[in-house]
């Protein structure tokens, strides 16, 4: 069992908090996640760890609800236990000094891209960081990307806050200021991706992307979460999540996130009914 | 008594099991176990042989004419203690050890076609002993000040965990998983194995003292280094298992509505998901479903198929009947269930829909050429003979390999060039001091048996080293 010791809502549909999980706060690097499994008869989801205190056994996560085990896990408060977190899993990031550095994040990708961007920072490198958001009150960790930037942009969907637009058009502004860059990195839905790798490809710009697949151990042993990756097959929760963007069959990811659909929908209409209350004020 | 000596009894007993037609409708244990009485009648066939050639067949040397002559005097428990002597898993392993192949083809009734049913009388009086609540501790040692550290809780590292506590020494399981059992909860169905025996076992072994400690990855949440040099363990055991799957490659694999049976099974067993929406877990069976592969792990999945509803189960084996390597029992409830085999045929390709879902199977009709070298004979392509099967769920049950994570983070563990950790035969000693090995981690996908075996042998090692620090 594991206790959540501090809640914070940024948004009624996007949640923080911080966990005890000594054995993962020990070993987490940049770019790892964890397994979690909200109750007995909960299902096993991923999620990044956003930042750790090591000393006290604490990991950060940010979720954003999107289904019936993020919502359900939404209503949990300080003092009360996740059944299980298992991790650190996957490959930690390849951190090295690259000289600029361009992070992409786009709607919660934000709470993964920001440990990354923290280790690229430590290695001494220069960042800059474009973050988009649906609208300004989905836009999440803004001043703690801020504090090792040097350059922000913002980009919402809606013009309610920074650049109206897509973070592909800030990105493409970007290169074609003459920024000089060496490395991005970019973390989201996988239509973005996909499309940040379109925009870095005539200017031959390495991407490193990192897969949101569907799991379900986490350590290799069902393979749900394989996907193409140049030509060979890779299991994203052991072989990456982070993997070269110009390599991904980005469609093959977002179709294989479609195969329980139905079955999600399901499940939550199921939760909302018998907890209206949760949902009240929420569209 | 004494008359029966003289002619012998041929008629083995048969065990009740449930109706096919009912049980493709629930997830119930097939096989319903013997009565008091069947166990008596079958007990009074065994010939109590003075050299026992059942018990040359059986990986863990149980006891197999004294525990049968203690069944005769309907000394049920005894009977199950006596077992214990040898196996610490006898409720599994009465249910899921390929009893055709080791006691019971060894049975000197098999030359008559009758072998004594011992896998279904030790079933018997384990589940005797449990139900009178009579499980027993044994006298456990006085405590050794030693720590051993057993990584993953599938029947090999639960025997090991099981002795070594009663050896004396402070035991730690670490399990992946959020679980104690390995393959015993996330890979036998429920309707062979009901996953209460395996947590009365994961109990009883608790109650030696054993801690568990899941959601432990060793390799990523803690390494053997640090288990040995930081957290004081003296000795070290892995039973991790071979539980990475293996796709055939071939183009399709990533389609939706193609599984692993690891996927396939775990969804289900481990995660419950045939109890959706009850349970989190979804999982999705189509209506014409294909399950690629021979052995058990097949037979498991293509029945859990039928029981989700699945209107079409087959199976598409690339060699023929004789050569399958699933129990012959399993086969035969596969049969009564409904399940199509089809032989000598293999997948090329899986073919998609405009969405990305299976559509169909395209495989390749088989001939079988000349033996290789396991002995069977290979199965070799016909060309030109492919054909489309009509069917929207592939289940790749073809094997499985070592999951590498702890052999990469351990670099002073030999492993052979298949990933499997290299370990002593006799002691499960590997290449590095304080560490051992064994189950289906140094001898690739075996058997349950063969696991609580390497456990025997390893806990003992274990003690030697531990007492003497002779390596
Ligand atoms: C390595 C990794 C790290 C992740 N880190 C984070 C994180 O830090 N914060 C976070 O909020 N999410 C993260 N995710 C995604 C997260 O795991 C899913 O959002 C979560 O599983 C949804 O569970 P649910 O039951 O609430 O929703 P579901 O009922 O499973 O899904 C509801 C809807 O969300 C969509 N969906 C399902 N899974 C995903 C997914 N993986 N990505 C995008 N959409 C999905 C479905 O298609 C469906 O429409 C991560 C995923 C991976 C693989
Ligand atoms: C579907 C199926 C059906 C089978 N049917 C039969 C049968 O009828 N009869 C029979 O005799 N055999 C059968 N087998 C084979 C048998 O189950 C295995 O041979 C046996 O379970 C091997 O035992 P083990 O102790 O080596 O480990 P496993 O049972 O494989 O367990 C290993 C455990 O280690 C854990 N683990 C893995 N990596 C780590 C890590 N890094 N850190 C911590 N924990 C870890 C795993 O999560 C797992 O719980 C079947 C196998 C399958 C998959
Ligand atoms: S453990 Fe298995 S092989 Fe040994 S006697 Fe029992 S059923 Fe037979
Ligand atoms: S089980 Fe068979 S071989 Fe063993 S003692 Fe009885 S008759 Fe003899
Ligand atoms: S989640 Fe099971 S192998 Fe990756």
């Amino acid at each position: 069992m594991f206790k959540i010791v501090e809640k914070k809502d940024w948004h009624p549909t996007i949640c923080e908090m911080w966990v005890e999980a000594p054995r993962v706060a020990r070993k987490h690097r940049p770019g790892q996640f964890v397994i979690i499994r909200i109750h007995e008869k909960g299902e096993r989801i991923p999620l990044t760890v956003v930042d750790k205190k090591p000393e006290e056994g604490l990991i950060r996560i940010i979720f954003q609800k999107v289904g019936k085990t993020t919502w359900e896990l939404g209503t949990f408060k300080p003092g009360d236990y996740i059944a299980d977190v298992v991790g650190p899993l996957g490959q930690p990031t390849h951190i090295e000094k690259f000289g600029t550095v361009v992070g992409v994040g786009g709607g919660v990708g934000i709470a993964p891209l920001y440990p990354i961007l923290k280790g690229m920072k430590e290695a001494g490198n220069r960042l800059i960081t474009i973050l988009g958001a649906r609208s300004k009150d989905l836009l999440i960790l803004e001043d703690e990307v801020r504090a090792i930037s040097e350059e922000v942009i913002v980009t919402t969907d809606d013009g309610s806050y920074g650049k109206k637009g897509l973070v592909t058009d800030a990105l493409k502004e970007l290169i074609e200021s003459g920024e000089k860059i060496d490395q991005v990195v970019a973390i989201g839905p996988g239509i973005m991706m996909k499309f940040v790798v379109k925009t870095l490809e005539p200017y031959k710009i390495p991407c490193i992307v990192s897969l949101n697949a569907m799991m379900l151990d986490g350590t290799g042993m069902c393979g749900v979460c394989r996907i193409t990756v140049g030509d060979e097959v890779k299991f994203v929760c052991v072989d990456g999540p982070e993997f070269d963007g110009y390599k991904v069959n980005f469609d093959e990811l977002m179709s294989r996130l479609t195969v329980y659909r139905e079955e999600e929908q399901q499940a939550l209409e199921r939760f909302k009914n018998a907890h209206p209350e949760i949902f009240a004020g929420v569209e | 008594m004494a008359e029966k000596k003289k002619g012998l009894n041929l008629n083995r007993v048969d065990m009740p099991r449930q109706d096919p037609k009912e049980r493709i409708k629930n997830f119930n244990e097939v096989a319903l176990g013997y009565t008091e009485e069947m166990a008596v009648a079958e007990a009074e066939r065994c010939l109590l042989c003075k050299k026992p050639l059942c018990v040359q067949g059986c990986p863990a040397e149980v006891k197999i004419p004294e525990f049968i002559a203690l069944i005769r005097e309907r000394k049920f428990i005894e009977a199950a203690r006596k077992i214990k002597e040898t196996n610490a898993l006898p409720a599994v392993c009465g249910r899921v050890c390929p009893q055709e192949e080791q006691c019971e083809e060894m049975c000197v009734l098999n030359k008559k076609g009758a072998p004594i049913a011992i896998g279904r009388l030790e079933r018997f009086v384990a589940d005797y002993e449990a139900k009178m609540g009579a499980v027993e501790k044994p006298e456990i040692a006085p405590k050794s000040g030693k720590k051993v550290a057993v990584i993953g809780s599938g029947p090999g590292g639960l025997t090991v965990a099981a002795d070594c506590a009663i050896m004396g020494h402070e035991v730690v399981v670490f399990e992946a998983l959020h679980k104690p059992g390995g393959v015993l909860v996330y890979g036998i169905p429920e309707f062979r194995l009901p996953k209460v025996i395996v947590e009365r076992e994961v109990e009883y072994i608790k109650s030696l003292g054993v801690k568990f400690e899941c959601d432990v990855v060793v390799g990523r949440t803690v390494t053997i280094d640090d288990l040995m040099e930081k957290e004081g363990f003296d000795a070290v055991f892995i039973g991790v298992g071979a539980g990475a799957p293996i796709f055939m490659g071939i183009p399709g694999e990533t389609l939706k509505g193609v599984y692993s049976a690891n996927e396939f099974l775990t969804r289900n067993n481990l995660m419950k998901a045939y109890l959706f929406p009850e349970y989190d877990t979804p999982i999705k069976v189509g209506k014409k479903v294909a399950v690629v592969g021979g052995g058990n792990v097949a037979m498991d999945a293509v029945r859990t198929a039928l029981r989700l509803g699945a209107e079409e189960a087959h199976i598409v084996y690339r060699r023929t009947r004789k050569e399958m390597p699933a129990r012959a029992e399993e086969i035969e409830n596969a049969e009564e269930e409904g399940v199509i085999f089809n032989f000598l045929i293999n997948p090329v390709e899986i073919i998609g829909d405009e969405n990305g879902w299976v559509k169909g199977l395209k495989c390749i009709r088989m001939e079988l050429g000349e033996p290789d070298e396991s002995g069977r004979r290979r199965p070799v392509p016909i060309p030109g003979s492919e054909f489309i099967m009509d069917v929207d769920t592939v289940i790749m049950a073809i094997g499985t390999r070592a999951n590498p994570v702890i052999q990469r983070t351990t670099p002073d563990l030999e492993v052979n060039k298949w990933g499997y950790i290299v370990a002593d035969e006799e002691t499960c000693k590997t290449s590095k001091k304080g560490v051992f090995a064994g189950g289906d981690i140094i001898r690739g996908a075996a058997t349950v048996i063969l696991a609580v075996g390497d456990g025997k042998k390893a806990a003992r090692a274990i003690d030697h080293y531990l007492r003497t620090g002779e390596w």
